[in-house]
């Protein structure tokens, strides 16, 4: 078990709906600075408008967010940017910007208002091309990006912000195996270095079960199971969950648990 | 490119230097033939007669207020395209001149005919079909391309129809200049309407200038936006007033003056690149120059008579607006 620090961001008693329907129901949940939290769950079963809830972009019609200690509500929007990060899924970029522009519009929240880019701008800008393996596209349009890149260039702006708290929705589904690796040690270096905290919702059970500290399984908005890879990612809970019959062992490298599909041949 | 204040301050002087010579053409060409001699003369104050009152009372008020309303134009061009997030968006196409010229129309059926009262009319006009656009996109998530030009061709067709209704009931000698007011004309400037575009002018670019990295990160998307700290909705509110306004008042003192919008910001794009720090600036130097040329045209080309500077436009832009269209398979902005 990772020691844990104090909670960046938590979550009780969350319910959302779209008119009638509830989409989450009461889902309490609380992450830890230099913690990687992974979401899991079918698809439908309201892990996006979770990570919505959280970053307070959907209000939730009941419960309450708190980030770093004071509710979510009383930050203004700029008040949250400059200490929370959204990576959403297939994430919008401005179209003619370069990825370098791109990135550097990532620190918006924190240049008050200031109309130019300064040194630490820069600086943190080109970290965060760095980092996301980016620095080589840096003078090319958004438009020219393939997926991947995409989606690395929207984490590589998130990250530009150093923020403390970080929410990812599906940061790795466009990736090809190397990068998916890359963003996943990056991520796990930024919790462990920086104390980052990171949230991110993922359908790759094994790659979340491989880095992430915690899971919570959610189905049909509710909370089916929150704890380590090993007590979440059990044959019984994810054919709750999936309504599949998977079976588990362990990966070589860290020991962590590995989800197999079971498909007998007819 | 990326915006740098040196880089702003030599785009501003490029293109300041451009507005200049615009100016200077605009000043020297025309249907009376003002020597080179004379021009300078009248440049140190030594011109009498009515070469100094076609220099002065005519043609540099029409200058100064095509400057401003290319300005003006330009700016709100480059602020839809952000915020609608499509770069076909312009006041006249998405029907805002037109709510604006109806407003204009509606003053004079009232009775309210001075230029105050025709701008504010004006600019009730161009709001209240600014609301109509957002509420149509605002339904829909985000606006298609196709329906944003639809439904801007529709609230065209409806506020034509009122103006004509509206113009059918006015007596015959006023109809040829109502006319070639709905085509966008600049012969009725004077320097009052200068002095009263001016402050509104400045004031619109100020507080648009303010806005120009929340417009980057707005054409990124609001979801985009708001996650990295722009409050979307009042940003978005207070760009559509001012835009309201600016479109307002410009449309009643030169009427639909059509396509500015969409060309300058484009060909700013070009050359400049997408951040609104360099973009804004330019595309209002720019939309200035331009406008000035423009008119300068539509005085000169069928001298001694003269064209609505919309029809000059319109020649343009109608073609850059098909072009784009076409080109949209491969790359939109």
């Amino acid at each position: 078990m990772v020691e844990r620090g104090p909670i960046a961001l938590s979550g009780q008693g969350l319910s959302f709906g779209y008119g009638d329907s509830q989409v989450i129901r009461e889902v309490d949940l609380s992450l830890a600075r230099g913690e990687l939290l992974g979401i899991i769950g079918p698809n439908g079963s309201g892990k996006s408008t979770l990570l919505g809830l959280l970053c307070g972009l959907l209000p939730p019609k009941q419960g309450r967010v708190e980030l770093l200690g004071r509710e979510l509500g009383s930050y203004t929007r700029v008040e949250v940017a400059r200490r929370l990060g959204l990576v959403p899924q297939n994430a919008e970029l401005a179209p003619g910007f370069t990825v370098r522009q791109t990135v550097l519009t990532g620190r918006f929240a924190l240049q008050g208002g200031r109309m130019f880019e300064n040194q630490g701008d820069l600086t943190a800008a080109q970290q965060a091309l760095m980092d996301t393996g980016l620095t080589g596209l840096a003078q090319r349009r958004t438009g020219e990006l393939s997926g991947g890149e995409r989606q690395r260039l929207a984490l590589a702006r998130a990250l530009a912000a150093e923020p403390q708290v970080l929410l990812l929705d599906e940061p790795t589904s466009a990736l090809d195996l190397k990068h998916q690796l890359g963003i996943m040690n990056l991520l796990e270096n930024t919790c462990a270095r920086d104390g980052l905290a990171v949230c991110l919702v993922s359908h790759d059970l094994n790659l979340a079960g491989m880095f992430c500290h915690r899971l919570l399984l959610i189905s049909q908005g509710k909370t089916l199971a929150q704890g380590t890879p090993e007590q979440v990612l059990t044959p019984d809970l994810l054919a709750q969950a999936y309504g599949v019959e998977v079976s588990v062992d362990r990966e070589p490298s860290r020991g962590r648990p590995r989800v197999t599909l079971s498909a007998p041949r007819p | 490119m990326r915006a740098t204040p040196s880089r702003l301050i030599t785009v501003c002087l490029a293109l300041s230097a451009l507005l200049l010579l615009a100016l200077l053409v605009g000043l020297w060409l025309g249907t009376v033939s003002i020597g080179p001699g004379q021009f300078w003369d009248w440049l140190t104050g030594q011109l009498k007669g009515s070469s100094a009152v076609i220099l002065g009372q005519l043609r540099l008020p029409r200058l100064l207020l095509a400057a401003l309303v290319g300005a003006c134009l330009g700016l709100c061009g480059a602020v839809f395209q952000a915020i609608l997030r499509n770069p076909l968006a312009e006041p006249f196409i998405l029907g805002v001149s037109g709510g604006a010229a109806c407003g204009a129309v509606v003053s004079v059926l009232i009775g309210l005919s001075g230029l105050w009262g025709q701008a504010a009319l004006a600019f009730g006009g161009a709001l209240g079909t600014v609301g109509l656009v957002l509420a149509i996109a605002r339904r829909r998530g985000s606006m298609e391309t196709s329906t944003l030009i639809l439904t801007g061709v529709m609230i065209n067709a409806f506020f034509t129809a009122l103006i004509m209704f509206v113009i059918s009931t006015t007596t015959d000698q006023k109809l040829h200049a109502i006319l070639f007011w709905l085509y966008g004309d600049l012969a009725a400037a004077n320097l009052t309407k200068v002095a009263l575009l001016l402050p509104v002018t400045l004031g619109g670019a100020g507080v648009i200038f303010f806005f120009a990295r929340h417009l980057n990160l707005l054409t990124a998307g609001s979801v985009a936006a708001a996650s990295m700290g722009v409050a979307v909705e009042r940003v978005k509110m207070i760009m559509f007033l001012v835009v309201s306004l600016l479109v307002g008042v410009t449309v009643s003192l030169s009427g639909l003056i059509g396509f500015v919008g969409l060309m300058v910001p484009h060909l700013v794009r070009m050359t400049l690149g997408h951040d609104h720090r360099l973009l804004l600036p330019a595309s209002a130097l720019f939309g200035a120059s331009f406008l000035m040329l423009a008119d300068t045209v539509a005085r000169t080309i069928i001298s001694p008579s003269a064209l609505p500077v919309g029809v000059v436009t319109a020649f343009l832009g109608a073609p850059f607006f098909v072009l784009l269209m076409a080109k949209r398979g491969s790359r939109w902005w």
